[in-house]
């Protein structure tokens, strides 16, 4: 158990991307406010044990939100972009996943974060489809949380412009209320699913950008009603984005990688901009100190 | 069931705070939650109680704050009150809803010794 964080309480486990369980020899470099803050001098009486109220007005997430704040911004450093992939089990995630990346192949880097209850089965699908994967069983845990992702970052040789994808555990309740760093929650729906489930389960498709109606290649074959499925997600969320594909039969898969792509080329710019920014700080600094 | 690692994150809150304020034990946390907020009363009171079984805040009394849903309605262009995200706008009943406010979960104070 890591004694700086106290993770290891969470009951998680992360097996890197060479498949061997790894023993948690992470960098505690992180701030840690909430272990050494300071508070204000106490200035209790002695012998006076009344009760009394504190206000605290603390955000229950808020730990949560710190390192997945502390993740965003290595990532955003790293111009890379992770996609927080979510649904019910069995909704195809993992399919969709590897047939993403053989289509990607070696044109970005990506990576993938496995979240599973249990085993080691879906990051060995990944990297049989050639991407380096960290499974993080998250034991009875029902979702990943922004410390366990942020450990399993470790676990990359780098991130560095990485398409970093996170499949968070199959579960269309939990993961809506836990930011990992992500630039946007994508949820998958398959069309052998019910088409009401985003009036279900509002809060999942409201926290996310993306809506991706997979298996299309079945609706023939079912009584799924698309354009109901779509009105709902769009009642939960307005200004929810839709793709209609297929991880099968490759339908729609070009618009996902466009998708995929714009929000690279988003986080790629930013930072650029960053990077510059910083040149020319450094720049005006050893500019000064000539004299210039 | 994500409630209980949300009472664990209250527990290490309040852990944090018996640190800093000085304080043996919690009798009373009020909690604000959301009519938005992705939890369950009766699942959180269940954990809660699990939770902080053997710690500071052993048999606190929680005390469930509710905070009401707005949300910006597009065809109004105003914020409108809202019960649940399947709610239609009670002034022009559109469907385009954006909730502004509701998703709290936050804890207000707590009472100690």
């Amino acid at each position: 158990m890591c004694v700086v964080c106290g993770c290891g309480g969470d009951g998680a486990t992360i097996v890197s991307p060479n498949g061997q369980s790894a023993d948690h020899h992470h960098h505690h470099d992180h701030g840690h406010q909430s272990h050494d803050a300071a508070g204000p001098a106490h200035s209790h009486a002695p012998g006076l044990d009344a009760k009394r109220m504190i206000e605290i007005e603390t955000d229950i997430l808020s730990k949560n939100d710190r390192f997945a704040a502390r993740n965003r911004a290595r990532l955003a450093e790293e111009g890379a972009v992770a996609l927080n992939l979510v649904s019910s089990p069995g909704s195809g995630k993992t399919t969709l996943l590897c047939a993403t990346i053989a289509a990607i192949g070696a044109r970005w880097p990506v990576a993938v974060i496995e979240g599973d209850q249990q085993t080691s089965n879906d990051a060995d699908r990944i990297r049989a489809a050639g991407a380096p994967a960290v499974q993080v069983n998250t034991g009875k845990g029902c979702h990943l949380d922004a410390h366990m992702v942020g450990h399993a970052f470790e676990h990359f040789s780098d991130l560095s412009q990485r398409v970093l994808f996170i499949e968070n555990v199959g579960n269309l309740v939990c993961p809506a209320a836990f930011d990992l760093g992500e630039v946007a929650k994508v949820a998958v729906l398959s069309v052998t699913e019910g088409e009401d489930k985003p009036i279900k389960y509002p809060d999942m498709f409201a926290a996310s950008r993306l809506m991706i109606l997979n298996k299309i290649d079945l609706a023939p074959h079912v009584d799924f009603d698309i354009d109901a499925c779509e009105a709902y997600a769009r009642r939960v969320n307005p200004e929810i984005e839709i793709l209609r594909l297929s991880a099968r039969t490759g339908e729609g898969m070009q618009a996902w990688l466009d998708w995929i792509a714009q929000r690279r080329a988003d986080a790629l710019e930013a930072a650029a901009a960053a990077a510059e920014a910083k040149g020319a700080a450094l720049k005006a600094a050893a500019d000064a100190a000539r004299g210039l | 069931m994500h409630e209980m690692s949300l009472c664990e994150g209250v527990l290490q809150i309040l852990e944090d705070e018996a640190r800093r304020h000085d304080f043996k034990k919690v009798s009373k946390v009020r909690l604000e939650v959301g009519a938005l907020a992705v939890v369950e009363p009766d699942a959180l009171r269940f954990s809660f109680d699990v939770v902080m079984r053997g710690t500071v805040a052993e048999g606190a009394q929680l005390e469930i704050v509710n905070v009401d849903a707005e949300a910006w309605c597009f065809d109004c262009c105003d914020t409108v009150p809202i019960a649940s995200r399947l709610d239609d706008c009670p002034r022009c009943n559109g469907s385009r809803l954006k909730p502004t406010r509701g998703d709290e979960l936050r804890i207000k104070d707590l009472e100690v010794a």
